[in-house]
């Protein structure tokens, strides 16, 4: 089972150790810096590094590395899937995940750490339970206990812990009884040089932000349940009746949670809302090369294509680039070589273009890979794979919530090749 | 107010301002102070100085006070083990709470604090806890047990914690179930022997009742143990999978992953005809898929698990290609696994997508990626033939990019596509002759060489190209040293007049100025068959080779069924079983697959696998290691080979003898070559190359007289195809008055076979084995054995047809094969078939003329001393030779072992200067049997 923790920011300090069993020593780490090392980049390290005597499973996030120690045979996606877990923990206590949340709030985080895991073992992750167990910090909360000397640590047992429902603690009450839906929807692609598609998909969820007194029972449906052939569920919804009527059924969690993601594959589906005209070409021997890249709306079910954003890692070769763009503003960091176009909304009327001059290292070879434009956008109203709630209905209490669902359509990873 | 004021005192004093922080009266004070030292243990700081004082803060009412403390102790007990005494009182305390939370608390705490002394005071806290009416104290209590093991095994054992954990697994409280399944696997991890998760299907019943109730890491636990449950029939198995389906939907990764562990390994179970199967074949490509939409880090253990998923049943991800194309955004060990699927799952019918994808990687940026990538469109043209020609256009294309390490790679595969395809892509070879100076890295200018070598004779200036690598010979690797020989000494053999000095000068390089021991040896190995018998030189060295395999680097079956029953373990992870990684002496005890059961299935079904898995229905693949052989054999630059098995069989046979001979004539001839070198071997290559040149263009004086009866050479009895793995070839003989059975067994499956035997049926003559078929050692994938079997006649005796048809039976410790061979009838001719003359004349009237039968031999080259000699060798025996009218008559007589005696006249007449005709004339009271006896002549006269 999970035998320590090691928190390591990017510059390689370690800044935080928990140790379920006996202390690991620090040097373990060694392995994992010697990994890094290699990796160059920060995201290429890999996840699972095996050393002497132990094995270091690791994620990366908001630039922190959660280096977990295992001694055992563990199976490596339930490490990933805990440390994921805590991570996700420390952004809803402390707003954000991040060195300086984790080092200002030390002792809830350890106190967390230690509720978490028992022994190796997970104990209370659902946000839930965990809430009841250790209240987060607030303004008022510090204020209040430090003068009537109370602490932040409830000292009941926390009520959803051993119920059939471990997500929701009874006794939850609202003046206002409200419940919504965001159905967001992204889409990967990759497109090619010609413009055709080569991989299209669409990954969808349904978060939801449920406020409702008592224990509601919901329904959900939706006008068209075919497009959901290949679901995950939160774990409160009833696995049969989907089966059987299509229908979502739970007793909600209190407050936001993921209630399903779903992916829509299968080509002919996948809309493709805009495209990309490029040209980006560079000269054997001037070291210089033109840059002409215009992007337009396509399949977007009439509504606005809006905050695009156009990202390219430019070759090495790449000294500086000298654009125009109709629309937005560009930035060419020349460390990164990361080409940034902010182009806002898409007017069919007027469509954005940048274009311009790239200027190459003098002396280096033509860059031989071309590289990918990756494009961000959102499409506000519309989930592009045409999934439709239908209604929403509520049992076991006698109140009336007000209902709502909200759709985005996004870029996800979505890569055009030139 | 955060907590990083905690980190500021970082005075001189530090520690002794806590101290006096801790012993304030102030309760506020004392909380502040005891998070200052948890702060400073957070970052590793030492603070075990405060002992005493953070543990008297520990009698309170306040419980964040109180877990801080608990921390605390957590950290130091073992260092200040008689200290830690002191918490003990308030811990057994704590134990009898009201509050269930606190007891909890209370016993997990103890369990953490590793120290002997306080683990005696736990076992009656534990024991009650561990009946609690609370679920949450009794979850928390069976972690615990878990705990204690680990600190003491012993006393967990003596105390019977062990069965009350096990009563557990049938408490009402599903997450209670949970955690007592999760401590006994991992208690039942450090005692393999022990049964302690004996499960039954009543226990079975109950853990899957409550992983529809328990928590997302709970039905890890339970799936995970279920995996380990063996149903005892298909139908069982059905109902687990049909139980365990819902999981895949689950939002936590490690959960589906852990229920395709439990489908996976039941589905083999199950028959294939079955609706279901097909159903849960389909049910688990969508959840596979979904995995790869996570954080790459699930990703990346997904894919690891993947690959050996479309290993083991590559129809469940067939028409999933796309979801593997690689973004470019991909952490690095994301591509290259994804990459390693692609070409798993390449087919006819994706090929051209594929092959667009991978032109597009090989011009991305990240060099390994680029690598990989050139080598999949190698693997892909070795994959699927209708894709040949587009991949060697591709990989042209690429070459002349001109970008280095382009280049090299597309040559190493270019090679491997040579080998699958033989004389069909050399017309590209001028191509990559031309970048022969680019090359830098070993394995590319070895795959040159190779190809250089191999292709010897169309390539006008090889010897040029050669010579020009020899230069630097010693600044090589050994990889493209041994090459180098190799491709020098086929370069030789081809063109034999040009490239004399070429050859002395790399047998000298080898031999003689370098440490390499493989090197020298592989230098004495070319040299010695050189010089003593070129022509077996030829075809050794020359000797075709045996086609590479479609796939290559897949995982050897019964390690990949290991596997499966590992998914989502640390072991799917390395592609390796536990036991070759994880640490000390925990014995790991081997998984296997369960064997499919037959209720439905009838056993005579074709495809029915043999218990232990379905080795049978695999491609054949050979592991990569290289044996010495293959290597000896310039089979060594290639990935894995499966190659016909005759061809193999009979290049074996040629190294084995080769070993035999040449080490003979090492000690004994040419010793000087070992004992001075330095000052004899120069002359000595002279010498021995001449020599070994004069009998390469001698080529017809090389055959030496048979002595004793003739035997054929072997033949393929029993293919491998379909035997299992298990071929046979093999001959008669007979030496000396006993006649035997001559036989190779290889075994080209991949699992080890053993316990042999043979049996013959009935047959014409009685043959029988004499001795039982003797293998003393295990027959290891890619090895093979020579064995003599001795036979005698005394068997039962039924009359065959053919006569000499003889039905064989082998059996091994996989299944019973038979076949059938012919045998030569020479091999019963005894040794006392002289006739006496007058007997002779006499029988030869006594015998009817219908029984006569007359046989013509055409084209026989040998006089008639030389037919006379030859064929009392094979004991038919001269009695009289008479010259009538200018051709010889010869008079023969021969016995069969059964007591027939067959009379034979045989004529030679010279049909033209060189070759005779021969006319036979065979009496016997059995003339059934003359067929075969004429047979048997002729075989012996023509060979």
């Amino acid at each position: 089972m999970i035998h320590s923790l090691f928190l390591i920011n990017c510059s390689g300090d370690i800044f935080l150790e928990k140790h379920w069993k006996s202390v690991v020593s620090q040097s373990v780490c060694d392995y994992f810096f010697e990994a890094q090392e290699k990796a160059i980049d920060v995201e290429n390290v890999p996840p699972v590094i095996s050393t002497p005597h132990h094995y270091l499973i690791s994620i990366y996030r908001d630039k922190i590395f959660f280096v977990s120690v295992i001694q055992t045979e563990v199976p490596p996606l339930f490490v990933i899937e805990f440390l994921h877990r805590v991570a996700d923990t420390f952004q809803d206590y402390f707003g954000e995940c991040s060195e300086t949340a984790i080092k200002d709030n030390v002792v809830i985080v350890y106190e967390l750490l230690e509720e978490m895991l028992d022994n190796g073992f997970p104990l209370a992750t659902e946000s839930n339970i965990l809430k009841e167990l250790i209240k987060p910090p607030t303004i008022l909360r510090s204020v209040v206990n430090s003068i009537t000397g109370s602490s932040n640590v409830g000292d009941t047992l926390p009520t959803g812990q051993l119920s059939n429902i471990p997500w929701r603690r009874a006794g939850v009450k609202y003046t206002n009884n409200e419940a919504y839906f965001d159905v967001i929807e992204e889409i990967d692609a990759i497109i090619d040089k010609s413009g055709s598609t080569v991989f299209a998909e669409i990954q969808g969820v349904i978060d939801s932000c449920i406020k409702l007194s008592g224990m509601p029972d919901l329904s959900l449906s939706f006008m068209n349940p075919r497009l959901l052939d290949d679901v995950s569920f939160h774990p409160c919804i009833r696995f049969k009746r989907w089966e059987s009527e299509r229908v979502l059924s739970f007793i909600p969690p209190d407050g936001n949670f993921r209630l399903i993601s779903y992916r829509v594959s299968s080509q002919n589906l996948v809309a493709i809302p805009v495209y990309v005209k490029h040209m980006i070409s560079f000269k054997e021997n001037t070291s210089s090369g033109r840059f002409d890249v215009t992007i337009g709306p396509k399949q977007n079910m009439g509504k606005t294509v809006e905050g695009v954003v156009m990202t390219v890692h430019m070759p090495k070769a790449v000294l500086n680039m000298n654009l125009t763009a109709t629309q937005g503003s560009y930035t060419f960091d020349p460390v990164t070589k990361v080409l940034t176009w902010d182009v806002g909304k898409i007017t069919p009327q007027k469509l954005p273009n940048l274009k311009g001059m790239v200027n190459l290292q003098s002396g280096a070879p033509k860059p031989e890979e071309n590289p990918s434009l990756n494009i961000q956008f959102k499409i506000q109203q519309l989930a592009i794979s045409g999934l439709k709630v239908n209604r929403l209905d509520m049992y076991g209490e006698k109140y009336k919530p007000f209902k709502g669902v909200k759709y985005i359509t996004k870029a996800g990873k979505f890569q055009v090749r030139t | 107010m955060t907590d990083s004021k905690y980190f500021t005192t970082t005075k001189k004093g530090e520690i002794f301002e806590l101290k006096a922080e801790l012993n304030s009266d102030k309760k506020e004070k004392k909380k502040e102070a005891v998070k200052k030292v948890i702060a400073s243990m957070t970052v590793g700081k030492d603070v075990s100085a405060l002992f005493p004082d953070v543990v008297n803060c520990m009698q309170t009412d306040n419980l964040e006070l109180k877990k801080l403390v608990y921390l605390y102790l957590m950290n130091y007990a073992k260092s200040q083990p008689d200290m830690a005494i002191m918490a003990v009182n308030t811990f057994v305390k704590d134990c009898e709470d009201p509050n269930p939370l606190i007891r909890a608390l209370a016993v997990r705490t103890m369990g953490c604090i590793r120290v002997d002394k306080i683990t005696e005071y736990l076992c009656e806290p534990l024991r009650k806890c561990l009946k609690d009416e609370d679920p949450y104290v009794r979850k928390t209590a069976a972690v615990c047990v878990a705990k204690l093991h680990d600190i003491n095994a012993q006393l967990v054992e003596d105390q019977g914690f062990l069965d009350t954990l096990k009563d557990l697994i049938s408490d009402s409280n599903p997450m209670v179930v949970a955690n007592a399944v999760a401590a006994l696997s991992e208690i039942a991890e450090s005692h393999p022997s022990s049964n302690l998760l004996d499960l039954n299907p009543q226990s079975i019943n109950k853990l899957l009742t409550a992983l529809n109730e328990c928590t997302e890491w709970g039905q890890i636990f339970i799936l995970d143990c279920l995996a380990n449950y063996m149903p005892k029939d298909d139908r069982e198995a059905q109902s687990i999978c049909e139980r365990v389906t819902p999981r895949l939907s689950h939002a936590n990764s490690a959960v589906v992953l852990s229920a395709v562990k439990v489908l996976m390994k039941f589905m083999e179970m199950l028959s294939k005809d079955l609706d279901y199967y097909g159903t849960l074949l389909k049910k688990l490509a969508p959840p596979l898929v979904t995995l790869l939409s996570a954080e790459p880090e699930l990703q990346y253990v997904a894919l690891r698990n993947i690959n050996l998923i479309v290993q083991k049943r590559p129809e469940i991800l067939k028409h999933e290609m796309k979801v593997f194309f690689v973004k470019y955004n991909d952490p690095i060990y994301v591509k290259l696994e994804k990459l390693d699927i692609m070409i798993r799952l390449a087919s006819q019918a994706n090929i051209a997508q594929v092959l667009a994808e991978l032109k597009e990687y090989a011009t991305e940026v990240d060099v390994d990626f680029v690598r990989k990538a050139v080598r999949a469109i190698g693997r892909c043209a070795i994959k699927v033939e209708q894709s040949a020609e587009r991949c060697v256009s591709t990989l042209l294309d690429l070459i002349q990019t001109k970008v280095n390490y382009v280049v090299q790679e597309a040559i190493v595969v270019i090679k491997d596509i040579f080998r699958k395809y033989p004389n069909k892509y050399e017309s590209v070879i001028a191509t990559l002759c031309e970048n022969l100076d680019s090359l830098d890295e070993p394995e590319a200018r070895a795959a040159m060489i190779w190809i250089v070598g191999e292709y010897a004779e169309r390539i006008d200036n090889a010897d040029e190209l050669l010579e020009s690598f020899l230069e630097g010979f010693h600044d090589e690797s050994t990889q493209v040293q041994l090459q180098l020989l190799t491709a020098i000494v086929k370069l030789f053999l081809k063109k034999p007049t040009e490239t004399q000095e070429l050859v002395q000068q790399v047998l000298s390089l080898a031999t003689q100025d370098s440490d390499n021991p493989d090197l020298r040896d592989r230098g004495y190995i070319y040299w010695r068959l050189l010089s003593t018998d070129p022509v077996a030189a030829k075809e050794v060295v020359l000797a075709e080779k045996p086609l590479i395999s479609e796939e290559t680097d897949l995982i050897e079956p019964t390690l990949l069924d290991e596997l499966i029953c590992y998914i989502g373990t640390l072991a799917s992870v390395y592609h390796k079983p536990p036991s070759a990684f994880v640490e000390g002496s925990r014995g790991v005890v081997h998984k296997g697959l369960p064997p499919r059961t037959g209720s439905i299935e009838s056993p005579e079904s074709p495809d029915t696998a043999p218990a232990g898995g379905p080795a049978a229905d695999q491609p054949a693949v050979i592991p990569t290691q290289g044996d010495l052989l293959g290597d000896l054999l310039n089979l060594d630059l290639g990935p894995p080979v499966s190659g016909p098995p005759m061809a193999t069989s009979t290049v074996q046979m040629g190294a084995v003898d080769l070993l035999g001979g040449g080490l003979d004539t090492l000690i004994g001839g040419s010793g000087s070559f070992t004992a001075a070198p330095s000052t004899t071997a120069a002359t000595n290559v002279g010498a021995a190359l001449g020599s070994g040149l004069g009998d390469l263009f001698d080529l017809t004086g090389g055959v030496g007289t048979l002595s004793g009866s003739y035997v054929a050479p072997k033949t393929v009895w029993l293919p491998a195809m379909k035997a299992k793995g298990l071929e046979i070839s093999g001959t008669f003989s007979r030496q000396v008055g006993s006649i035997s059975m001559d036989l190779v067994l290889t075994n080209k499956a991949l699992q080890v076979m053993s316990d042999f035997a043979i049996q013959f049926n009935r047959n014409s003559f009685g043959l029988a084995p004499a001795a039982p078929l003797q293998v003393h050692a295990p027959l290891a994938p890619n090895q093979s054995v020579e064995i003599s079997l001795p036979l005698n006649t005394v068997g039962s005796v039924m009359k065959m047809d053919p006569l000499n048809n003889l039905q064989v039976a082998v059996k091994n410790n996989i299944d019973v094969f038979y076949f059938s061979t012919l045998y030569p009838l020479h091999i019963l001719f005894v040794e006392d078939g002289k006739m006496e003359r007058q007997m002779f004349l006499a029988t030869w009237k006594d015998i009817p003329n219908e029984n006569e039968t007359q046989f013509q031999i055409k084209d026989c080259s040998l006089s008639a001393d030389a037919v006379s000699s030859k064929l009392q060798g094979s004991n038919i025996f001269t009695i009289a030779k008479r010259n009538v009218e200018g051709q010889d008559m010869l008079y023969q007589s021969l016995k069969l072992t059964n007591g027939i005696w067959v009379l034979a006249e045989l004529r030679i007449q010279p049909s033209n200067p060189s070759f005779m005709d021969l006319e036979l004339s065979l009496k016997c009271r059995a003339p059934e049997v003359s067929q075969y006896i004429y047979q048997a002549y002729e075989t012996i006269l023509k060979n």
